[in-house]
């Protein structure tokens, strides 16, 4: 019992970075804009919230670099993307390129250090009921934090007029602008709202996935994130699935290690990235009848006065 | 007031000149920026980046052994992007071909081996990189399947592979634990063009894919379908093209070229298989590839140059104790700048009156 409640809390903590970068990435192309650059965002999350927390030894604080952090660079995206109307793929890579540099320089000097991870909920009675306790109210505040973001994204999406105004940006930039809504604005927002989750993502790493930093520590998350929201359809719901199905067999791969299987670890650690693939070709070739993605995702706007 | 973006009746070939230029000069002076930044003398990080490397002949051999795998890889991403197919993973095939290429130099090691062991290296590398290339294509054309996404996931596999091989069956066992395998034996290794020195025939041979790219994108039909097919779709189906056979082809001569740039990697300067044979190769590729304005000549000299900056920042990093990791915001941020001019082509900039914008009743 105690080694499923074990994999089970360790699947929550594997699948969590993925939950927030991909529920922003999903707001993102939802609003029409595809950003190539969650990797780039999350790894200067990563080193910049791992700075925040050891220069204030407050992890919440730490987050919130990773936030402002994964902003600023959402930001830079906006401006080539939006602004400038440069190609969304090719301004995607750059910022990925640019954030490994960044994250490298920022991190040098953090490189070796520890802190003390985001600790984990305790209520006394609650977390100790066997099995369900500790994995439902035993787990750190990133957790909580993700549920409570994917759920207000599909109640934003959904059931509110800003959201009915974002996806339809998504699908038809030229009907909302002859509407009257300023597309470019509303993708802005979007994309800053992609940057924040893609930092905090990143920050979570180093704040209570492991203690410490290491250069290169998202290790492909943000490309699994991206290809998550593709695997969700572009839905709230699925995506939560998705990232914790990932999260699995990301777990599976560090146990299956522990165990003993046969199998030389560079091949399990190659898991996520071959089921990335394989789900990717799945999906798409199910999809008959066209696909879910927003209509007007990837394509440039620039609104004729 | 507001600053707009107005499409200009067409493209600015002026601008499309000059666009590279001021791209490195807004980069320049955005490092020099940095450079005070992290409390270093800004002219004097300049010239250990950009100056000290030209002057003598070691380094500018070096900056020809750098640019080799750059350009190689780069032609062949051009080639990709024209015709609007984005292969992000010329990184993992860049690494499955060093690993396929190694495989005979790692089984005749020892062995009196003649001096076909290396051509039969390049054919394996070439072959390993276009087969791993065609992965995404052919997911992408039969499945529907991002290729932008499970090209770049296949980076890692490749990594990992490469990894496994070194670590395990593979690994020298005079090599003190070390994950490589031995050196290779001469017949094994790529010539050197200059006694004594680093330059080596991989560089002619980059020349030589310089020189075929230019032949197949000007002269040719193939390279004429490539074009239309990236820059008007619609047209290309009216005329008759093939765009999913051109993804299929384009990958596996990209994928082929990275590959091919792999094994000369190992066989010439690294001189064996080891973890870390690419400093992000294939991703630099992908700057050099727009820096050159998809154009083989323009990829040729975007190559020397980012050559110059991994020569550079090694340099500045000796002489003033720069952070590596300048190098990679160097080249990340210049690819921005790249990008952003190269929106004037098509676009102008415009200044909106608010006077006129309310007369015009918005919103």
């Amino acid at each position: 019992m105690e080694l499923v409640e074990a994999i089970i809390l360790a699947v929550l903590a594997a699948s969590t970075p993925l939950l927030i970068a991909a529920t922003g990435e999903l707001v993102t192309e939802r609003s029409g804009v595809l950003n190539l650059g969650v990797e780039g965002m999350m790894i200067v999350g990563a080193a910049c919230g791992f700075a925040g927390a050891w220069l204030t030894g407050s992890i919440f604080i730490g987050a919130l670099f990773g936030v402002v952090a994964g902003t600023l660079m959402s930001l830079i995206f906006a401006l080539m993307a939006l602004g400038l109307a440069v190609n969304q793929v090719a301004t995607g890579l750059a910022l990925t390129i640019l954030g490994v540099g960044l994250s490298g320089l920022i991190g040098a000097g953090f490189v070796g250090e520890r802190i003390t991870p985001a600790v984990h909920l305790y209520i006394p009675g609650l977390t100790d009921i066997p099995l369900m306790g500790r994995v439902l109210f035993g787990e750190d505040a990133f957790v909580y934090f993700s549920v409570a973001l994917v759920a207000s994204v599909w109640w934003f999406l959904y059931r509110t007029r800003p959201g009915l105004i974002l996806r339809a940006c998504g699908d038809n930039h030229v009907s909302a602008h002859a509407l009257g809504y300023p597309v470019l604005r509303i993708r802005t927002f979007a994309v800053m709202f992609g940057g924040a989750c893609a930092g905090l993502a990143g920050a979570y790493l180093p704040l209570a996935y492991t203690p410490f930093f290491i250069p290169g520590m998202t290790a492909g998350r943000g490309w699994i994130a991206l290809a998550l929201v593709v695997f969700s359809s572009w839905r709230p719901g699925r995506l939560v699935v998705g990232a914790y199905l990932f999260g699995a067999v990301t777990i599976l791969q560090l146990h299956a290690q522990g165990w003993g299987v046969g199998i030389p670890s560079q091949f399990m650690s190659a898991l996520p990235y071959l089921a990335t693939v394989i789900v990717l070709v799945l999906l798409s070739r199910a999809r008959t009848g066209g696909s879910t993605a927003p209509a007007a995702l990837g394509t440039v706007f620039v609104p004729d006065r | 007031m507001q600053l707009v973006l107005e499409k200009r009746a067409e493209r600015s070939n002026t601008i499309a000149l000059v666009s590279p230029l001021i791209a490195i000069g807004l980069t320049i002076a955005t490092m020099v920026i940095l450079f005070a930044i992290l409390g270093k003398n800004p002219l004097l990080a300049l010239h250990a980046y950009f100056i000290a490397p030209l002057t003598d002949s070691y380094s500018l051999q070096e900056i020809a052994v750098k640019a080799t795998p750059l350009v190689m890889i780069a032609i062949g991403l051009s080639l990709c992007y024209l015709a609007n197919a984005w292969n992000i993973g010329a990184e993992g095939q860049f690494l499955i071909g060093a690993v396929a290429g190694s495989w005979i130099a790692v089984k005749t090691q020892g062995t009196d081996a003649g001096a076909w062991v290396l051509p039969v290296m390049f054919v394996l590398a070439a072959a390993a990189g276009a087969l791993y290339a065609l992965i995404p294509a052919i997911c992408k054309v039969k499945f529907g399947a991002s290729e932008i996404l499970t090209s770049l996931m296949l980076v890692y596999v490749a990594d990992l592979f490469l990894d496994y091989l070194v670590r395990g069956p593979w690994r020298d066992p005079q090599g003190f634990n070390f994950p490589t395998t031995a050196e290779f034996d001469p017949v094994a290794t790529v010539p050197l063009l200059i006694e004594g020195g680093r330059l080596h025939l991989g560089s002619i041979i980059a020349l030589i894919v310089v020189a075929a790219a230019a032949i197949l994108l000007g002269r040719t039909i193939k390279g004429f379908e490539i074009r239309v097919v990236g820059a008007a779709p619609r047209a290309a189906r009216f005329g008759g093209f093939n765009a999913n056979q051109l993804i299929i082809l384009t990958f596996a001569v990209s994928g082929a070229l990275a590959g091919l740039a792999g094994i000369i990697e190992v066989a010439g300067p690294v001189g064996h298989l080891q973890p870390g044979i690419s400093p992000g190769y294939g991703f630099t590729a992908i700057i050099v590839a727009f820096l050159g304005r998809l154009n083989p000549l323009g990829i040729l000299i975007a190559g020397l140059f980012l050559a110059l900056t991994f020569i550079g920042g090694e340099q500045a990093q000796i002489a003033m104790k720069i952070p590596l990791d300048v190098t990679k915001v160097f080249q990340g941020i210049l690819l921005f700048y790249v990008l952003a001019c190269d929106s004037l082509i098509l676009y102008r900039f415009k200044l909106v009156l608010p006077n006129r914008q309310v007369a015009r009743g918005t919103g």
